[in-house]
């Protein structure tokens, strides 16, 4: 017993002071992921934000932009026009999901909206594999000018490395969190958003147009998709299999809130490091794998404190 | 519509339905093939699924089938999913297959017990469960040309050679990197096993499914950990992965070792880093074999494959070859064997007990030099057949060593345990009613 508590309280924390290098390693790999998860989570956030629907579909988003991005590339298209066509048929997809999935669903209860997502998720999958077929594909990194390459750091007795497509992922991700949240929080657009995700009638009676607004969210949702498909792919290749890590974010909007774009961000750091520093030091303990379910205890240890999550509205029902 | 309309419409297709079926019955064999072109595991089981297609189209194509007997080939996608790949069972069960391939030991497992009701033999080549290969216990399921506990001995006996005798890896640390589900598990008894008589240390580094593509922390356990080795049973786009989370790491990529499921594209992704890793395999790589110039003359240039072109020839396109050279062998077998044009599933179980392909064969099948030479028999459904040890050069994989034979005085009082362990734990689980041809 005695020595069970040592290796569950003590023992970790040993090693965290004994190998500081490591310790700063798990710390990095925390961060990268936990920037990547935040992006992630921000999709969700904004769809969720302008029309209260938890975007499913918002996963497969990440593999079909960055599939489109590739595929155009091998067809012959140049990178860059390729990552522009990229982006243009992330808004062609959210006009044809305005037009034909949310437009003839407005004012259904958001379940039905919710549902509709998990439809659309399923279509772009099949969509997907019709077009692109189910082979895994290589992130056309070089192409991009992403860095590759590692820096290594002699530091603490050991070496701490750090991989330049890392730093760049972490660097992208933080400017295009930061690009929207200024765009959403400080813009006209961004105040007809939380106009229209506290009631779409409201927003209408005062004018605002909920299909344009929807359009510019999808599209924008689509953006970060884009960028979180680059990213993760240049990590480890472009395939479905990403849509699950999409999934990810889950945890990260429990714990952030649905409606907030700092709780996504600050969410996806905390489950990023959590889970990581989680699964090196405890992990052995059970024999590893907790990453998986690591992130979801995080997430409802946070929600036995602040239930709306850390940044999210607190409701306040009158009875 | 009145319901003697109805009724008579019922009986018309009921009599049409009965008059297409002799039909299909009388002329042909059926033969379903599981595969999974769709999901995260696609990218291993597309190309197995287009050799699997490919070589037995071109049998039906070149000779009109086997024995003058066409194949119906239909192709059930599982998506790699264990509940999909039972309902793919129940869908094609009473279309009279002649055998199943579930290619996933998930699908496997739940399949081993309807086996023999159903009468069905199951061909899990190179996966499942290691124990299966005792006919006696399992006669409906095959599992050649080596298991999972097969695999494993071969790696830590090509390693022990490294180290200079299976005496020096006392003190040393295997790291084993596996899927976590049934199919990266199914080693581990034997991995532990072998760790205490050999004297080297076991560490474990799971990925969950949904993990695949994020294996950073098994990879960070790894550097904490330092293993003097590294094993991988890995599936689908976790192989990718996890080369190039090594390279990321700067984990020694000649120490980073697999079973034989990964693939050309799965090397690639680790770019030039991943020059020097190793894995297993029992086959050639590459389409210069007759056989395989047969499948694009009459299958590709014909537009009837779904392979790219440049895709055929590789590693588990080829895998899928030798998968259906199995089945197509197993019907040729049981049509010498009955006499029969028109083979049954029980049928096809004895002819692949009587599989015997030697080098005359091979020749014979325009695959001389394909693999090593395999016989299957009444008690021994594997064959347990060595392997050879490949490595990746920045292009291609180039073998690089003589054939390496299981560690069969270890493996095989475990394999039987563990048979019989199964038979026992399945209450009720059927003793061998069916009897063995002379030959086997």
């Amino acid at each position: 017993m005695i020595d069970m508590l040592f290796k569950v309280f003590i023992e970790p924390f040993l090693f965290m002071v004994e190998a500081p290098d490591l310790l700063i390693q798990t710390l990095w790999e925390g961060l990268v992921s936990g920037v990547l998860y935040a992006l992630i989570a921000l999709g969700f956030v904004l769809i969720f934000k302008a029309s209260g629907v938890f975007n499913f579909a918002q996963g497969i988003m990440v593999v079909f932009a960055a599939l489109i991005l590739v595929g155009l590339y091998e067809k012959g298209v140049p990178a860059f026009l390729a990552l522009i066509l990229a982006a243009l048929a992330m808004l062609v997809l959210a006009m044809v999901v305005e037009r034909v999935v949310l437009r003839p669903l407005v004012n259904q209860p958001d379940i039905i909206l919710f549902m509709a997502t998990f439809g659309l998720t399923y279509f772009l999958i099949g969509f997907g594999e019709l077009i692109f077929g189910g082979s895994p594909r290589e992130m056309i990194t070089d192409q991009l000018f992403l860095p590759q390459g590692t820096t290594e750091i002699d530091a603490f007795g050991g070496s701490i490395r750090f991989q330049h497509l890392d730093i760049a992922a972490a660097i992208i991700a933080s400017i295009m969190i930061g690009l929207l949240a200024v765009f959403f929080s400080k813009t006209r657009i961004g105040r007809a958003l939380r106009a229209v995700a506290d009631s779409h009638k409201a927003a209408l009676s005062v004018g605002i147009s909920l299909n344009q607004i929807w359009v510019i969210v999808w599209f924008a949702a689509g953006i970060v998709a884009l960028v979180a498909g680059i990213m993760w792919g240049a990590r480890s290749g472009v395939s479905f299999s990403l849509q699950i890590i999409a999934l990810k974010a889950l945890p990260v909007l429990i714990l952030g809130g649905f409606t907030s774009i700092p709780g996504a961000i600050i969410g996806g750091l905390i489950i990023g490091i959590g889970e990581k520093i989680g699964e090196f030091y405890w992990g052995p303990l059970v024999g590893g794998g907790v990453e998986t379910w690591l992130a979801y205890v995080i997430a409802l240890l946070f929600l036995l404190y602040r239930p709306q999550g850390l940044f999210g509205e607190k409701i306040i029902e009158r009875i | 519509m009145s319901f003697r309309k109805l009724g008579l419409g019922l009986a018309a297709a009921t009599m049409l339905a009965g008059m297409a079926l002799p039909a299909f019955a009388q002329d042909s064999v059926y033969v379903p093939l599981f595969t999974y072109r769709t999901g995260p595991f696609a990218g291993s089981g597309t190309p197995i699924a287009d050799g699997m297609h490919d070589y037995l189209r071109m049998l039906n194509e070149r000779d009109g089938g086997i024995g003058g007997v066409k194949l119906v080939l239909e192709e059930c996608e599982t998506g790699y999913d264990t509940k999909k790949g039972v309902e793919c069972y129940e869908a094609v069960k009473g279309k009279n297959p002649v055998v199943v391939n579930p290619w996933s030991t998930g699908i496997t497992l739940p399949l081993i017990p309807r086996a023999s009701v159903d009468k069905i033999p199951i061909l899990s080549m190179a996966y499942g469960l290691s124990a299966s290969a005792r006919g006696d216990i399992f006669p409906w399921v095959f599992n050649p040309p080596a298991t999972y506990w097969d695999g494993m001995s071969m790696l830590i006996k090509y390693i022990g050679e490294k180290e200079g005798g299976l005496d020096k890896l006392k003190g040393k640390k295997i790291g084993f990197l596996h899927l976590d589900a049934s199919f990266g598990k199914e080693p581990i008894p034997l991995l532990q096993e072998l760790s205490k008589e050999l004297g080297f240390e076991v560490a474990l580094y799971p990925v969950a499914a949904q993990d695949m593509q994020n294996q950073s922390s098994q990879w960070l356990s790894a550097r904490r950990d330092r293993p003097d080795y590294m094993i991988m049973w890995g599936w689908g786009s976790m192989n990718g992965a996890a080369v190039k989370e090594a390279v990321r790491s700067g984990y020694p990529i000649d120490k980073f070792y697999s079973v034989w499921w990964p693939g050309e594209d799965d090397a690639r992704a680790g770019g030039a880093g991943a020059k020097g890793f190793k894995m297993l395999n029992w086959h050639a790589v590459g389409a210069n074999f007759p056989a395989i110039q047969d499948i694009q003359k009459h299958v590709v240039d014909k537009g009837l494959s779904k392979a790219p072109k440049d895709k055929v020839g590789e590693l588990l396109y080829n895998r899928g070859i030798y998968n259906s050279l199995l089945i197509a062998e197993g019907i040729a077998q049981a049509q010498k064997l009955t006499g029969k044009k028109v083979v049954t599933g029980e049928d096809v179980r004895r002819g692949m007990e009587n599989i015997k392909l030697d080098p005359a064969r091979l020749k014979a099948l325009g695959l001389e030099g394909f693999t090593d030479q395999l016989v299957l028999s009444c008690a021994d459904h594997n064959g347990h057949r060595a392997a050879f040890m490949q490595e990746w050069d920045g292009t291609k994989w180039v073998k690089i060593s003589n054939p390496i034979e299981p560690m069969t005085d270890r493996v095989k009082g475990q394999l039987d345990a563990a048979a019989k362990d199964y038979a026992e734990k399945n209450a009720g689980w059927p003793k061998r009613s069916e009897a063995c041809d002379k030959a086997s």
